[in-house]
């Protein structure tokens, strides 16, 4: 099975652009193993440098020092073995549902060996009779389920989600986990989210690593053994979330106190 | 045409503003020190708008569309008309205005018509002038803004030029223009070229700085080369920019196209109003200024035609 990224003491520091301003040190020493096939979660306050080691898989950061491997092979920039999805849909919006998602492929030269690809996509992600139409006229969730159609039609290894589901509403929010977890079981990829959700973070997941900031690096990797399909808010999910919580300090004394958070 | 009932009356508007027309013309007496036309050219005329209404009447019965556009456009032919009708009553019937600056409606249309020949060699004249310096000026505006907006280095060394020739008013440049080129031709190619090319340059490269960088990366992680996310990217996510820096220039190089054929020209529709103004022939300055008028709109219409159809994404900015 392939998918498997090593992540070998990682460093980042993003050097300031005046001599009069202080670097910024956004990830401190981060070591970590995804396992081929896994659907792994990142959580921590911001600016623990989460979304910054996404971008670092991804391609589209380089690390100061450290490095990061996808199947042995190490990562220098952006590849086709690699789907991102960004925050909010970011769907590119002079062109229709269909040409964003044709985007990659045309990009690569590959669009008329391909074309069906784009058909099966479109449909996976619920998006028929929407081909034409332009990304202002979808709603919030069409338009993310054509960004997920965008990055997965390439047909990469590893699918990268960089707080892909915040900007919608709960119910949208709730449907497109679903889809999402729906796509990971299916084509047997690795997922790998950055969140700031705890609950939509133990929904999904095998493991959830929990970031910390300054200095930013991985302070726990937790395992989610709950069986598939998962109940949300069944009761194991509490005792996930206050273990969660506490390791970034914001369990609160009371144990009442984790409901209003 | 049920639907309209009694508001069927707005079609005949047209038809009683030229009958107000016409008795204004015959039954009211001149005041005699107009100078007389061979043919009375301005009936001519209205009678050729009422044709046009008679027709798009007709058809309205056949096609939904034309019929509600006579409908809609009825009551401001109406008004036109009856504009024109007192145009002439005071320029013809009273002696309110000085008749040297203000020529009767008859001359203004005969003249349009008797020189046609030689007002259309003028108007091709200026077009020519208009689109090669207007070619010019757009291609290489819009490749220096690309540079300036997309390269950051060349933005660094190249903006400060640009803010400070860019503005410098077109007409400062014309003496200067006038002895550099061998030919006028050559100059006032350069003088237009250069009223389009600022604007562009400048829409064009804030269009693309102005891009979110995310739109970038997005292309970047789905194998976009450079060239390609310039080409797929940065160019029609700036396009609304550019188009706006277009319509900027496109106004701009009116202007200078009018003061270049005024300096030392020998065509061109702005160099026949000059010229009819120096033999105090105002009846010419109002025809050139009507075709001046139509050129420009014109040229506008079909820029804003092109934009609707490149920028079916967007809505619309500027409403023409």
């Amino acid at each position: 099975m392939v998918g498997e990224i090593l992540i070998k003491d990682v460093y980042k520091t993003f050097q300031s652009t005046t001599p009069s301003k202080e670097d910024v040190v956004a990830l401190n020493g981060v070591n970590l193993n995804i396992r081929p096939g896994s659907f792994v979660s990142l959580i921590g306050p911001s600016g623990c440098g989460k979304s910054t080691l996404l971008r670092i898989i991804g391609g589209l950061e380089k690390s100061t020092k450290g490095s990061v491997f996808l199947d042995g092979k190490e990562i220098k920039k952006p590849g086709s073995d690699r789907g991102f999805a960004f925050q909010g849909s970011n769907l590119f919006s002079w062109l229709t549902v269909e040409k964003n998602i044709a985007f990659g492929l045309k990009a690569r030269n590959i669009y008329k060996e391909k074309k069906d690809d784009v058909k099966e996509y479109i449909k996976l992600v619920g998006l028929e009779g929407f081909e034409d139409s332009y990304p202002h006229q979808l709603s919030g969730g069409m338009q993310q389920r054509a960004s997920l159609a965008r990055a997965l039609v390439g047909h990469p290894t590893v699918l990268l989600l960089d707080e892909p589901l915040g900007a919608l509403d709960a119910f949208t929010r709730m449907n497109l986990q679903d889809e999402i977890l729906n796509i990971w079981k299916e084509h047997n990829m690795t997922m790998v989210m950055v969140t700031h959700d705890v609950d939509e973070a133990i929904y999904m997941s095998d493991q959830v690593v929990v970031m910390a900031a300054r200095p930013s690096e991985v302070k726990e990797v937790i395992d989610i053994d709950l069986p598939r399909p998962r109940a949300r808010g069944q009761d194991t999910f509490q005792e996930y979330r206050k273990r969660i919580l506490d390791v970034l300090d914001l369990g609160g004394n009371v144990p009442e106190v984790e409901y209003y958070l | 045409m049920k639907k309209y009932g009694s508001f069927l009356f707005r079609f005949f508007l047209p038809f009683l503003a030229i009958l107000l027309s016409v008795l204004v013309y015959y039954q009211i007496p001149d005041n005699g020190k107009q100078k007389a036309t061979d043919h009375p050219y301005y009936l001519y005329f209205i009678y050729l708008i009422g044709a046009v209404v008679l027709v798009e009447i007709l058809l309205g019965f056949f096609f939904n569309k034309v019929r509600e556009r006579v409908y809609e456009k009825a009551p401001l032919i109406t008004g036109a008309l009856v504009f024109m009708a007192f145009l002439n009553f005071v320029t013809t019937k009273t002696l309110w205005l000085p008749i040297l600056y203000f020529p009767s409606l008859d001359r203004i249309v005969g003249l349009l018509v008797e020189q046609r020949v030689f007002l259309v060699e003028n108007i091709l004249s200026s077009f020519r002038l208009l689109i090669v310096g207007f070619l010019y000026g757009a291609i290489v505006g819009f490749l220096t803004g690309l540079a300036l907006g997309y390269y950051k280095i060349v933005g660094y060394w190249l903006n400060p030029v640009t803010k400070i020739v860019g503005p410098i008013p077109t007409t400062a440049w014309i003496p200067l223009a006038l002895s550099i080129f061998p030919s006028t031709y050559g100059a006032n190619v350069f003088l237009i070229a250069f009223a389009v090319w600022f604007p562009v340059t400048l829409m064009t490269s804030s269009g693309i700085q102005s891009i979110s960088n995310v739109n970038f990366e997005v292309a970047r992680t789905l194998g976009a080369s450079t060239r390609y996310q310039i080409l797929h990217i940065a160019i029609p996510a700036a396009m609304p920019s550019i188009f706006l820096g277009v319509f900027y220039g496109t106004v701009s190089s009116f202007a200078t196209l009018m003061a270049v054929e005024m300096n030392g020209n020998s065509s061109g529709i702005g160099w026949y109003i000059c010229w009819q103004k120096s033999v105090m022939m105002y009846d010419g300055v109002y025809a050139g200024l009507i075709l001046i008028a139509l050129i420009c709109s014109l040229t506008l219409t079909i820029l804003f035609r092109v934009r609707d159809r490149v920028l079916v994404w967007q809505k619309g900015v500027i409403k023409w």
